[in-house]
């Protein structure tokens, strides 16, 4: 278990992470997600104990670890892997076994947990080749595997698919995933690609402005946002200022440019707040749909048709609202959706989130 | 041009049929050159290491100093040796002067200034992930310097060969500690400076061909050791 209390890091007095404070459990894979610049390379240092927090400490399994010589015992329980892939100008077999060899292990054990390492990073037979000719990909397996070689039981990985292309990408997290699983090793990672954390955490805290805005499960980040940072981060593609007009069994309804909206929310009554509502969570007709159970219906015209990938999103305004719904390729020319037409848009009680109006 | 040719001719006669004489300043070059790099190195590389990782008040001032040191004339280092190795110097109880020792002493103080900046060069252009690896492996302090510079080996290996380069080619430092005694201490350099005083430019221009001859071989091997 790693705990992290209260760190905070300044650099010439400016405040790079501000009070931070987490408890991750052994096993976990803890993912850091935020926009870049926001302190997550300053904290991992921190946590990677390549950097000293000004102030607060590291436990690792109750023994503070900030400040222990590299040597430590303790210290060489956490191992890192950083955004760029980093590989000494040698062989294969020389990168991975350069650890083990700090730690003055016998020439076969060593040759024996490097050729396994191989196998398991898949570059099998590459031991003899030069490091510094392998593909990006390659050499951030190989820096993994370099790390896990020495099997740490926390592994911090700063961004480590962000200079991947998708194929090496996937490969990257099967094996955190791998490693996590199979030898039970705490994994802290951090990444500005959001997916990325939904692909590979339990739990997930966004950073913004040095501390921890967040922290929760991917659900309850992805579908309860607490601000509207943290929204417009996870890429909730509708958010709208309006204001709580009524509360009636349990539902809160809001008045938003002309539109009322239902949405399970506490705010008392005249409240300023924001929405929040997925494009993917909203359901185009090109009439009222008497059988949809959906609470909220708005009716408007399509303002424009933006395709992205296989989908499209599809801007509708009703008076002075503007709301984005995403729909199939194959839907915009079944329904012949065309900027102009009269639709109508629905989305369930569930798929509003009300957040409190920040300055 | 005549000169020229006929240098090269005698150089080549003086290398095909062995020249006692000439052999035996080209044995003293390299065995006075190498020793000064061997011994160079043992300090400059430990010494650019330790700079490079240190933090010290005054070590931006230190590492430009060491600069300017790569422009040292050799006959201020010769007449700084000599005042050092003479009788009447702190070391003149060594009795080097004039003695092949004393040629050792003087190259070495010429060359560690630029093994050491070069060492610090190196070093300071090893990736910083590099450094941010070794520490997160849980390397000791010496693992640490050990690495880095097993990392920047190509680099020093590069400073080496400017130090033998700069050694080898001086003629300053060898003239003043060294007296050009036949036999004694009497190297190619010097040898060149002679010949050409009394008028034998074409035996000095073969002792030149040999002096660059020696320094393209220690070249190519090196560079065959960084290829490797």
């Amino acid at each position: 278990m790693i705990e992290i209390h209260n760190i905070t890091k300044a650099f010439d007095g400016n405040l790079v992470v501000t009070g931070v404070s987490e408890t991750i459990q052994k096993g976990e894979i803890f993912t850091i997600i935020g926009p870049s610049g926001q302190g997550k390379t300053t904290l991992l240092r921190i946590l990677g104990l390549l950097e000293r927090p000004t102030s607060g400490e590291v436990l690792l399994d109750g023994i503070s670890v900030t400040g222990l010589p590299a040597s430590d015992p303790n210290r060489r329980r956490i191992g890192m892997v950083f955004q760029n892939p980093v590989v000494f100008k040698d062989s294969v077999f020389h990168n991975i076994a350069i650890g083990l060899r700090y730690r003055g292990l016998p020439k076969e054990e060593i040759r024996k947990k490097v050729l396994q390492k191989l196998h398991e990073i898949g570059l099998s037979g590459y031991e003899h080749r030069n490091a510094t000719t392998l593909s990006g990909g390659e050499k951030q397996r190989v820096s993994l595997a370099r790390v896990m070689v020495t099997g740490p039981d926390v592994l911090i990985l700063d961004e480590p698919t962000a200079n991947l292309d998708p194929v090496s990408t996937e490969v990257i997290e099967d094996l955190i995933r791998y490693y996590n699983r199979v030898y039970n090793t705490t994994v802290i990672l951090s990444t500005h690609d959001m997916i990325q954390g939904q692909r590979l955490a339990d739990r997930v805290a966004v950073m913004m402005n040095g501390r921890f805005v967040q922290s929760g499960t991917i659900f309850t980040i992805f579908t309860r946002p607490c601000s509207v940072d943290v929204a417009k981060f996870i890429g909730i593609g509708n958010i709208i200022p309006g204001t709580i007009i009524r509360n009636e069994e349990g539902l809160s309804v809001i008045l938003t440019h002309g539109s009322l909206i239902h949405a399970i929310g506490t705010f008392p009554v005249g409240t300023k707040v924001k929405i929040a509502i997925r494009p993917e969570e909203i359901t185009i007709h090109t009439g009222p749909d008497r059988f949809s159970s959906a609470r909220n219906v708005i009716a408007g015209t399509i303002e424009k048709i933006m395709p992205i990938g296989i989908i499209s999103r599809v801007s509708v305004k009703s008076g002075d609202l503007i709301l984005s719904a995403q729909v199939t390729w194959q839907s915009v020319r079944e329904l012949d959706l065309r900027p102009g037409d009269r639709v109508y848009l629905s989305f369930k009680v569930p798929s509003v989130h009300i957040m409190p109006d920040e300055p | 041009m005549n000169d020229l040719l006929a240098g090269c001719e005698t150089a080549i006669r003086l290398i095909l049929t062995a020249d006692p004489e000439v052999l035996n300043i080209t044995i003293r070059t390299l065995q006075i050159t190498s020793s000064s790099v061997g011994i160079s190195a043992i300090f400059a590389i430990p010494l650019g290491a330790v700079i490079t990782f240190r933090n010290f008040y005054g070590k931006r001032l230190l590492i430009s100093i060491i600069q300017t040191l790569y422009a040292l004339p050799t006959v201020i280092v010769g007449l700084l040796c000599y005042m050092i190795l003479s009788r009447s110097g702190p070391l003149g109880e060594l009795k080097w002067l004039f003695t092949p020792y004393g040629m050792v002493f003087g190259q070495t103080i010429l060359i560690i200034p630029i093994m050491t900046g070069l060492t610090i060069a190196a070093l300071q252009g090893i990736d910083p992930g590099i450094s941010d690896t070794i520490r997160s492996l849980g390397a000791s302090h010496l693992q640490f310097l050990k690495t880095h510079l097993r990392e920047a080996r190509f680099a020093i290996m590069a400073a080496i060969i400017v130090g033998f380069s700069r050694a080898i080619s001086e003629v300053g430092t060898a003239v003043m500690i060294g007296g050009n005694i036949k036999g004694h201490t009497r190297v190619l350099t010097t040898a060149i400076s002679l010949q050409t005083s009394m008028g034998n430019f074409s035996l000095s221009l073969a002792l030149g061909i040999i002096l660059l001859a020696i320094a393209l071989i220690i070249n190519l091997f090196m560079s065959f050791l960084q290829n490797r």
